[in-house]
């Protein structure tokens, strides 16, 4: 029973991680309507930056910041490939995605190696019903709760939540009244850097990450936003966590081994269940 | 209000608008008639900045907004969200003065744009334009595809807009009657040039035009 617990907890932990970059899919898709294949090397230049941040003397905390930062020139950039031309297609920017993502493999490594790389989280660990949680996933779980509060907040109640996401549901029409398309596209880029960063920071202490760690991370990330057909952050959530926990207990009663593969068929599933589910419907254009 | 003189407008090695000359005083009612692929749309997105000119000038005074064809609302949000954006560039978001001018969009706020019947959406529509204040509304396509009795409904509206508020009109129209109706003065576009102008009564009583666009030549009424 203990186990059962102790599995769950380090579940959602992980789930929470999954979710944070699930996150900035959405973002950057709701915006943009690009699905951004480089949205984990976020993730991996924000941890790999906060690891050498901390090994050049900065403290926790400013040492994890400059991760994010970095995460967040890092969106802004792929932002300005993906989408600085105006009239690139969602299908074209996409390819420019995955090749900013290869690009960034070569950069990482000549900065970082090729080795895994990881550094110390919060130490210590808290006893609930006699089992320890560490301190580090309470944390995941914490900040994936005050960013996910914040982005529906900030989509749900704001006019310029409003503004971003008129962007993809009619470009045109945005333009027509005075919207920044191309602005707003490069904030939702950026937005989803320093959101792919966070998870980057927080994850990095529960498993060390080297340049091609974005793999996984993509495919959990997908997984979980794909839950809320990419455009809503609340069942991103929730894709999120149910992963963690189905991955946990896979890797807790079986194998380890397994654990992508359970991402790979919940996507599958879901996929499959929103492409019965939902008729076709033909998108007016301009 | 508007002054455009001579203005070309390309797509690529296509021409759309070749010298095309067109003026909207302040709180006048001008109708744009033509047939498809006249470069009616391209104007007016010209106007409002979607397309640059090769050539020619624009001079604008005021605000101008644009009811585009096709209404381009944003589904995705609520009534409300559309009409508080169509304010996007100015301070003061809160739509309830366009709510008492207009019941019927108070009743619909909280509906998502895309759940409307398109008499609604046309509405909606209009109502996002009038949020930004306009001293000009460009309106293409007001009627198509909606039920004569909406379309008489919008068209009342938009009359008493210009009654109460001094507010001037660029109508663009299939159905050119309506818009003859509604409107002081029209120009005629047709392949991307201007090839007739002047007040509506007059138009409407020359044989091209009455034979291209009303349906037929029009009886004096003695």
């Amino acid at each position: 029973m203990s186990d059962f617990l102790s599995y769950v907890l380090n579940g959602l932990a992980v789930g929470c991680g999954f979710a944070l970059l699930a996150s900035g899919l959405v973002t950057i898709h709701r915006v943009t309507g690009v699905v951004n294949f480089a949205q984990a090397m976020f993730a991996v230049v924000a941890g790999l930056t906060a690891g050498s941040a901390l090994g050049a003397g900065l403290p926790h905390g400013a040492a994890e910041l400059a991760g994010v930062a970095i995460a967040v020139i890092a969106g802004l950039l792929t932002g300005l490939a993906a989408v600085g031309r105006r009239g690139t297609t969602p299908q074209s920017a996409l390819i420019v995605t995955l090749g900013v993502g290869i690009l960034a493999y070569a950069v990482e490594i000549a900065i970082w190696g090729d080795q895994p790389r990881s550094f110390a989280g919060l130490p210590g660990s808290l006893e609930v019903g006699g089992v320890a949680i560490q301190w580090q996933y309470l944390l995941v779980i914490g900040v994936a709760a005050a960013v996910f509060a914040a982005l529906a907040l900030f989509f749900a109640r704001t006019d310029r939540g409003k503004a971003l996401t008129a962007c993809a549901s009619d470009p045109y029409g945005a333009r027509l009244v005075g919207i920044d398309v191309l602005r707003m596209s490069l904030i939702a880029f950026a937005l989803g850097g320093g959101l792919g960063g966070i998870a980057g920071v927080l994850v990095t202490p529960l498993q060390p990450i080297s340049f091609d760690s974005d793999v996984a991370l993509i495919v959990n990330g997908f997984a979980a936003a794909i839950m809320g057909g990419l455009n809503r952050p609340g069942p991103a959530l929730a894709g999120g966590l149910l992963l963690g926990v189905a991955e946990a207990l896979v890797a807790g009663y079986g194998n380890a081994a397994h654990q992508t593969e359970i991402a790979l068929v919940l996507m599958l599933a879901i996929m499959i269940w929103r492409a019965v589910r939902t008729p076709v419907v033909q998108e007016e254009t301009v | 209000m508007i002054q455009v003189r001579d203005l070309v407008v390309r797509y690529g090695s296509a021409t759309a608008l070749d010298h095309v000359s067109l003026t909207v005083e302040t709180g006048e009612l001008v109708a744009l008639i033509g047939p498809n692929g006249a470069g009616k749309t391209t104007l007016v997105n010209t106007l409002s900045g979607i397309l640059r000119p090769a050539s020619g000038s624009i001079e604008v005074t005021g605000r101008l907004a644009h009811v585009p064809e096709g209404r381009h609302l944003f589904g995705d949000l609520t009534v409300e969200d559309n009409l508080r954006l169509g304010a996007w560039r100015s301070r003061d978001r809160d739509p309830s003065w366009l709510y008492g001018l207009q019941p019927q969009l108070a009743e619909l706020r909280r509906r998502k744009a895309r759940t409307l019947s398109g008499g609604q959406q046309q509405l909606v529509a209009v109502g996002r334009a009038l949020m930004a204040r306009p001293d000009v509304l460009m309106i293409d396509e007001l009627s198509l595809g909606l039920a004569p009795l909406v379309v008489t409904q919008l068209a009342a509206e938009l009359t008493a807009l210009h009654r109460d508020q001094g507010m001037a009109l660029l109508l663009i129209d299939q159905n050119a009657r309506l818009a003859f109706d509604l409107c002081d003065r029209a120009y005629v576009l047709e392949a991307g040039r201007n090839v007739a102008e002047g007040p509506c009564a007059e138009l409407a009583r020359s044989p091209e035009v009455a034979r291209a666009y009303l349906g037929g030549p029009v009886k004096e009424i003695s």
